[in-house]
């Protein structure tokens, strides 16, 4: 499997894509129906996601568009309903399917630059740790210890004060952004390394590596062409959790006042916004954006179950 | 090393096992459980000047003068007070009173405590008045003499609570520590006043537990034996702890959810009028904006500014949609039923968002400008909500407001140091009378307690000369009319930009009876659990 994946990245004349489909690994993609759903819905979010300037019936970032009149309004097909607003309004107004399309933006934007930050950090450690082993291995395990001892969220209020005084004064949304992926990064990178350092301790051992290193390719060499692709496989399940938790991490942190200001709402921030109405009735305003959630972390879930087995060797 | 893992394990488990037998043996202990959105932030009455603190703290110390459920002044450590000059008023204090450590109180806990609540690192210097000297005539007489005459002086004295000398010196916590610098001593955590309760234990944003003082040196009304305080931000959850009977009373109850707790049946909503005055206030003493793109000046300073945000926000839509009705638009800084509020005042400049438009195209600003905002999420009703709404409503009129909201543990130390451009407060006067807003909110920052939460720093000479009259006129008319006045000035100056009065809303177990002051304020000497 790992060399169908080197080969389908190699430059070849029939074109990238046609060879990946043409693959194994395409093979087994077109055999696995839940594959298939789970990246169609992946892809529409992704497409509502990032063309939400365009596709959104409403700009909800511009505050300016808001109306009061319009707060708490039912779904359009509810009695009370405004065609205008398809999923209904939130308590200022907002309509609820633009405010989840920019919401999700925002989300899988610092969920995304977050989990692939702290999976490149953890991964380089892990290997490291794993495969250097001695005083490399202990410094760097005891480092994940102490950082383990630390929650996200006071990691993102120290990183957040240290910024707030370094920064420009008026920067404030550029700087949630910075201090959100900054702390969620922090603290995320520790389950990657040891999941890595883990794999890697048991394929050092190997044949082939002992081969690699019998025909003299370099630690660097053996480390990223050979170790590499048998250990990513639990390290991409990781990160597909970690894309959610990236997600509820976020909207923690907004609400203590660190993170997206909630003129500019993600999805973290929609559904505990909407928390507050649910026993009055007024469900619209967290159920929409928490069933965006829910599609958004299941499909990326399944795809990411479905990778593993797809490039676990053993289950082929 | 495993032997010494178990032995520990087994000192956690008898530790624990020990309080929970305690706690199953008197079955009968009336125990009121009590959450509000926020924590008394400290136990310490003097550190920060915040309702929800001096009440709760309020339990435990207690003033020379108090109010009572009719918000009329009673005796309190001191059992009766008088002029005996112009410029001296004598107390004479409670005998036979100790603190909750069995310490006898005397005057010199007073003079400890007045000057405790005086100086470096107290937020109530606004309540303590302007005290030239305190004569100590025995252990329990005493004399202040002020600068100049000062006829309410009992008045402001409702909410500096005594504190005991030899205990604060014994645990070095002489000086209140200053909140806004996030610095914290016993006296934060730990209490011994001479009120109806003291404190058991104390467990920062989690639980704080009371009981009863068997000692207490008056009646208590109620037969509350017990109080667990704790407090709940998020409102569903709050709500969900009513209605499940895990706690006995909760505050506020949000808008959306008053219906409902109504028709559960065993619980109320207990609604009455707030005598607290929520408003807006604009920084106009820098030259230049901390948190701002205008360069160089400062907009606020200009009043055409001012008034363009007053005349953007619509008011009526906020009552109708974020507060669902239950607020009362108001003009001035002080509400109805606050002493010295004039009615013929209260009028509002009216929604006008292309006025509003021309106003800053006038200042200078035809294409608005960008200013950040700071703002309370866990502290008012719906604070959060109206901040957005506003900020929405001014960038109608094209100023992009950068919304911070945060909780309020770090909104007051950050508001309070005046390190804010725009900002969110409210005030509920202590003493029920308009000096007291004018002097913490209008007064030009000065000595002592003057102008403390005049956080933008307006400044009219004029009002300023008028409070100082206020504060020594005697004759009700006279004052009443140079309240008036200051009022006015400062409404036509639009030093702060009033927004309502919000309702009180309290959730509860029909079951429990109270005290719903219109100061917000509950006190558990007055609870009873049926």
């Amino acid at each position: 499997m790992a060399l169908a994946m080197n080969d389908a990245t190699a430059p070849v004349p029939r074109g990238r894509l046609y060879r990946l489909w043409d693959s194994d690994f395409g093979y087994q993609f077109r055999r696995s129906p839940v594959a298939i759903v789970a990246s169609v819905v992946l892809l529409v979010w992704l497409i509502a996601a990032v063309g939400a300037p365009w596709l959104a019936p409403h700009n909800t970032l511009d505050l300016a568009t808001l109306d009061l009149i319009d707060a708490r309004l039912p779904p359009a097909w509810l009695e009370g309903g405004d065609h205008r607003y398809l999923l209904g309004t939130d308590e200022q107004g907002r309509d609820m399917l633009s405010a989840i399309m920019f919401g999700t933006r925002i989300s899988l934007l610092i969920g995304g630059v977050a989990v692939i930050l702290s999976m490149l950090i953890g991964v380089i450690l892990g290997l490291a740790s794993g495969y250097v082993g001695g005083r490399v291995d202990a410094f760097i395990m005891r480092l994940a210890d102490v950082q383990l001892s630390f929650p996200a969220i006071l990691i993102a209020l120290l990183v957040n004060g240290v910024l707030r005084v370094l920064m420009p004064r008026n920067a404030s949304e550029t700087l949630a952004f910075v201090v959100l992926v900054a702390a969620i990064t922090a603290s995320g990178w520790v389950q990657y390394a040891r999941t890595v350092r883990g794999s890697t301790l048991v394929e050092k051992g190997r044949d082939y590596v002992l081969a690699a290193r019998v025909i003299g390719s370099g630690r660097l060499a053996i480390l990223f062409r050979h170790v590499l692709p048998n250990v990513i496989g639990p390290v991409l399940i990781l990160a597909t959790v970690q894309i959610a938790t990236a997600i509820i991490t976020e909207a923690t942190l907004s609400f203590l006042g660190v993170g997206a200001p909630p003129t500019r709402p993600s999805l973290g921030t929609l559904i505990d916004n909407g928390n507050k109405y649910l026993y009055s009735g007024e469900w619209w305003i967290t159920v929409f954006p928490g069933l965006a959630l829910v599609m958004l972390v299941l499909s990326v879930n399944l795809l990411g179950d479905w990778l593993r087995d797809a490039l676990n060797p053993k289950l082929q | 090393m495993k032997f010494k893992t178990l032995a520990f394990s087994a000192l956690i488990g008898l530790g624990l096992a020990a309080p929970a037998v305690a706690a199953d043996e008197p079955a009968k202990t009336v125990v009121f459980r009590f959450a509000d959105q926020g924590d008394a932030l400290s136990m310490d009455p003097h550190s920060l000047n915040e309702s929800l603190q001096l009440a709760f703290d309020g339990n435990i110390y207690e003033p020379l003068v108090q109010l009572d459920r009719n918000l009329k002044i009673v005796p309190a450590l001191a059992t009766d007070w008088k002029q005996t000059a112009p410029t001296v008023w004598r107390f004479n204090l409670r005998r036979n009173v100790t603190f909750h450590d069995g310490t006898p109180f005397t005057a010199d806990d007073v003079i400890f405590s007045y000057n405790r609540a005086r100086g470096e690192g107290s937020d109530i210097r606004t309540y303590v008045g302007k005290v030239k000297e305190i004569k100590k005539i025995d252990d329990y007489t005493l004399d202040f003499i002020t600068d100049g005459p000062y006829p309410i002086l009992p008045n402001v004295f409702t909410r500096w609570y005594i504190m005991s000398k030899k205990w604060c010196t014994e645990n070095r916590a002489e000086k209140p520590v200053d909140k806004r610098k996030g610095i914290e001593n016993t006296a934060s955590f730990k209490a011994n006043g001479t009120g109806p309760f003291r404190l058991k234990s104390r467990d920062p944003g989690t639980l704080t537990v009371l009981v009863r003082n068997l000692n207490y040196w008056g009646k208590i009304d109620g037969n509350v034996e017990e109080v667990d305080f704790t407090p709940i931000g998020n409102a569903a959850t709050r709500v969900a702890a009513l209605i499940s009977g895990e706690i006995d009373m909760m505050e506020p109850v949000p808008q959306q959810d008053i219906a409902r707790i109504n028709a559960t049946p065993g619980l109320q909503v207990l609604q009455g009028p707030e005598l607290r005055t929520i408003f807006l206030g604009m920084d106009q003493k820098r030259d230049e904006l901390l948190f701002s793109n205008i360069k160089g000046k400062n907009p606020f300073k200009d009043k055409r500014v001012r008034q363009a945000f007053y005349e953007a926000i619509d008011i009526e839509a906020i009552k109708a949609k974020v507060m669902r009705g239950a607020s009362t638009p108001s003009a001035l800084m002080i509400a109805p039923g606050v002493h010295g509020f004039d009615a013929s005042l209260n009028k509002r400049l009216p929604y006008d968002p292309e006025a509003a438009k021309k106003l800053l195209a006038d200042a200078g600003y035809p294409n608005g400008f960008e200013v950040s905002m700071n703002c309370p999420n866990d502290r008012y009703v719906n604070d959060a909500e109206i901040c957005q709404a506003v900020a929405s409503m001014l960038a109608r009129v094209n100023v992009k407001i950068d919304l911070v909201a945060e909780s309020k543990a770090t909104y007051f130390p950050k508001i309070l140091s005046r390190n804010t451009s725009f900002y969110m407060l409210g005030w509920t006067p202590s003493t029920i009378d308009a000096h007291d807003a004018l002097y913490s909110l209008v007064a030009s920052p000065g000595d002592g307690g003057q102008g403390q939460f005049n956080l933008g720093a307006y400044s009219n000479p004029k009002v300023d000369e008028l409070i100082s009259r206020i504060q020594s006129e005697t004759d009700d008319a006279k004052r009443s009319a140079m309240i008036s006045e200051a009022m006015k000035i400062h409404e036509d100056d639009i030093g702060h930009i009033p927004l309502h009065q919000q309702a009180l809303a309290w959730g509860m177990k029909k079951s429990v009876s109270l005290v719903q002051l219109p100061t917000n304020d509950l006190f558990f000497k007055w609870v009873v659990l049926h």
